[in-house]
């Protein structure tokens, strides 16, 4: 036990508050035995000597805390009930340097401190175009019409009352926006989990099927195509979207996420969901449906979301998400605390479909051990991962590699560069590697 | 039944059956939209220019409006880096004949800028009418909106000085975009109908193979790119972005030696007393809960010459009926040097710092 105190409990404070110098110079040099060390000394500091605790037993065990002793606070204290206040690392953050105005910017959902596939409304993950505003829905209207007469035999129009008479669906899925990762695709970009892979997020949506109000419209399928969505806010956003999508009852006009209404930052009060397709397709705001027979070629279809090739050529209309995972704990900038066991965990996703498998590899992808899927398998959605490891203190590199319902398997960086180069921007789903140094640092690395 | 009677019933189903279908299956759910409400929102033109309303602006009066609405973000030339990437530049009067953008094919332009991009007039014209400028989104007009394409278009060589741009001649304009062969669509990653039965892409053909290999799948591990210095601490104090339980920390990357935390004041060390001792639990700072606010109580000993000893002797002894029905038992176990800080504390404002 004598040289394994970190094994004790987990009622200290994190270590790296409690380094001095000589601890500092020993995290530099790399030497992982700072975090005993550094325990020992916050040990003595809380305790008085670090063997008169060993003795005496945890002083949070035997002095009562002041929750256990005292009346706690009353109920709807607070109305809107709000994370603890030991959680406010977790947080949705900009990327500094990535956009130069907020408002036409993005912010990352804090993967690296979530648990199972849901993400807390708060969490979202957020792009906007040109700001978003709280919409008063009473003023709200959505309206279906057709680029000429005979897509719709009659255009309507709907409130949100209208649109919440309607029977809706409930269903869980994942939103990934297209240029998640695009930081990625040259070389090693940002630290943490939260900054390569925070533009995605997975909510229960509850909404109206899109096929249901376009046969309210009596629209003629024969004749249907594409559907463009326009959203409601400064930008207006514009996206194309196939009329198949529509058709298998899939794409939703949604006001409900997670058990209540959508958030502002998310679309309030109307969003179009998309399943498997990336998230500008998922218009916010959703103000109008045109049902037509081309596509749009709109400014996030022919300007922006276009996929640059070695050629020179550009893809447009790229849409779907494909196969993709990431380990989330341990991920970059994070510490291990100790050797011994851990619980490696992580997301898999596809726009294809359910997913059928996910491999991790502590070793770089020389071996690969198939891992457990911790909760529910939903198609385009998000399956939460997980695996045993004993870290024996050495260097590692961690990775995940999912595969999908059709058999596709996740590629490496390797394999995803042959095809598109490295100048893609968006679409980037390479297999994620995160290298474990000795000290118990873990860090983002690219493995071809 | 008279022929006249039958027709009326004819005309009667006729009606019903009219209102029917207007209505759709959901009765009295939703309306029929209006010419002029369609006609307010439906602003989209498609690359083959359908939705385009017609109009014109010249050179001229583009360089006039953009002079005093776009200036400031995109530059006079719209060539500016400062707000965001430059829209005009990196293309050439051979790119102009070809149609390929050839700096992209030689990967030698700094950045891509929009018309080394964009291959069709109409998505300029329907972004900047709809979403320009950013403060003010939907303000230009119609002609407003050509005479700025014409000026953007004169700045990139597409068209001439003296151009005016009109319905009638955008898609010439369209034909002499420099990156206008610049697209292909036959990947697969288009969710709806292929190319092969009238829509876009392959069908979903994925453009990498990869496979599950299991075990000894390769015989080294190449690392080929680290995370650079500079950016472990870009992001701010990785340390402050992680939970502060659980198998793992946020490394600390603010580059600061961890300091002591500073001797807490009296008001904080009170603070701590009263909510350890369970005061806070019936009496707020500025606010009733089942005893009187602290505010109250200081309101109620001010000016009393023995203001510390009186309260104090009530917070050990308790009491009924001053404050209301709900007594406040007695708090023998507080230390006597506890109770002289938590009422000094109190009557000096229940500051927290």
């Amino acid at each position: 036990m004598a040289d394994q105190p970190t094994q004790r409990g987990r009622v200290r404070p994190a270590p790296e508050h409690f380094l001095n110098e000589a601890d500092i110079t020993a995290v530099k040099e790399g030497r992982r035995d700072f975090l005993r060390n550094a325990f020992i000394s916050a040990s003595a500091a809380l305790a008085g000597t670090g063997a008169a605790r060993a003795a005496e037993g945890d002083p949070n065990i035997l002095t009562l805390p002041p929750w256990t002793t005292s009346l706690g606070q009353p109920v709807a204290a607070r109305p809107y009930g709000l994370p603890s206040q030991y959680e406010k690392g977790l947080q949705r953050r900009e990327s500094p340097g990535l956009t130069r105005l907020p408002q036409v910017s993005v912010s990352f959902a804090p993967l690296q401190g979530l648990f199972g596939i849901i993400t807390p409304s708060g969490l979202h993950f957020e792009r906007h175009h040109q700001g978003w505003s709280d919409i008063d829905p009473s003023k709200h209207r959505l309206m279906v019409h057709g680029t000429d007469d005979g897509f719709v035999k009659q255009p309507k129009v709907y409130t949100v009352d209208d649109i919440l008479r309607l029977p809706p669906v409930s269903r869980m899925h994942f939103i990934e926006c297209g240029a998640n990762t695009g930081m990625e695709w040259g070389n090693v970009a940002v630290p943490t989990v939260q900054y390569s892979h925070g533009m995605l997020s997975c909510s229960e949506f509850t909404g109206v099927p899109l096929r249901l109000i376009l046969e309210d419209c009596g629209v003629d399928w024969k004749k249907a195509k594409y559907i463009l969505a326009e959203g409601a806010d400064g930008s207006s956003m514009t996206r194309t979207i196939p009329i198949e999508l529509v058709q298998s009852d899939e794409v939703l006009v949604a006001y409900g996420q997670n058990g209540e209404m959508l958030r502002p930052e998310n679309g309030y009060p109307l969003r179009l969901i998309v399943p498997g397709v990336q998230g500008v397709s998922w218009v916010k705001w959703l103000r109008r449906i045109e049902v037509g027979d081309k596509p749009w070629a709109t400014k996030d279809e022919a300007i922006h979301y276009i996929d640059l090739l070695p050629d020179g050529q550009h893809r447009q209309y790229t849409s779907t998400q494909e196969c993709k995972s990431v380990i989330t704990t341990p991920s970059g900038g994070q510490i291990l605390l100790d050797k011994g066991f851990y619980n490696i965990s992580g997301l898999a996703w596809s726009g294809r479909g359910k997913i059928k498998r996910v491999d991790v590899s502590t070793d770089g992808g020389i071996n690969w051990r198939p891992a457990r899927i911790e909760g529910p398998t939903l198609s385009k959605c998000l399956t939460r991962f997980n695996i045993d490891w004993v870290w024996d203190g050495k260097p590692a590199i961690l990775q995940s590699r999912a595969m999908d319902e059709t058999g596709y398997v996740q590629p490496g960086y390797g394999q995803l560069r042959a095809a598109r180069g490295t100048k893609s921007i968006y679409h980037n789903n390479a297999i994620q590697s995160w290298k474990v140094v000795e000290s118990g640092d873990v860090s983002n690395v690219q493995v071809l | 039944m008279s022929r006249f009677s039958k027709t009326l019933i004819t005309l009667a189903v006729l009606a019903s059956a009219g209102s029917a279908l207007a209505e759709g299956k959901y009765t009295g759910v939703g309306r029929g939209a209006l010419p002029a409400e369609i006609h307010a929102w439906d602003i989209d033109v498609r690359p083959d220019f359908k939705g385009l309303r017609p109009g014109s602006g010249s050179v001229a009066q583009g360089e006039e409006t953009w002079e005093a609405k776009c200036t400031s973000c995109h530059g006079s030339f719209g060539e500016s880096n400062e707000v965001h990437t430059p829209l005009i530049g990196g293309t050439t009067k051979d790119d102009i004949k070809t149609g390929h953008v050839l700096s992209l094919v030689k990967g030698d332009a700094p950045q891509r800028t929009a018309i080394m991009k964009v291959a069709t007039v109409s998505t300029l014209f329907d972004y900047i009418n709809r979403s320009m400028p950013l403060t003010a989104p939907k303000s230009l007009s119609n002609n407003e909106v050509y005479g700025l394409l014409a000026y953007l278009l004169n700045q990139a060589e597409i068209v001439p000085a003296d151009f005016v741009l009109t319905d009638k001649n955008i898609a010439e304009a369209q034909a002499r975009m420099p990156n206008r062969n610049g697209m292909r669509t036959d990947h697969g990653m288009w969710p709806g109908a292929p190319a092969t039965k009238g829509g876009i892409g392959n069908g979903g053909k994925p453009d990498t193979k990869n496979t599950a290999c299991m075990s000894n799948c390769k015989t080294e591990v190449k690392v080929a790119s680290l995370l650079p210095v500079y950016a472990e601490t870009a992001h701010g104090n990785l340390a402050e972005q992680n939970r502060s339980v659980g198998p793992v920390r946020g490394k600390d990357t603010s580059g600061k030696a961890p300091v002591a935390p500073a001797a807490p004041s009296d008001n904080a060390a009170a603070t701590k007393l009263a909510t350890d001792s369970g005061c806070m639990a019936c009496h707020g700072v500025a606010n009733k809960i089942v005893g009187p606010g602290y505010n109250e109580v200081a309101a109620k000993y001010k000016g009393l010459a023995d203001a510390e000893a009186k309260l104090a002797a009530k917070v050990k002894a308790g009491g009924q009926g001053v404050w209301g029905a709900i007594p406040m038992p007695p708090q023998n176990q507080l230390k006597d040097g506890d109770i002289r800080s938590l009422v000094k504390w109190i009557l000096s404002g229940a500051k927290a710092q």
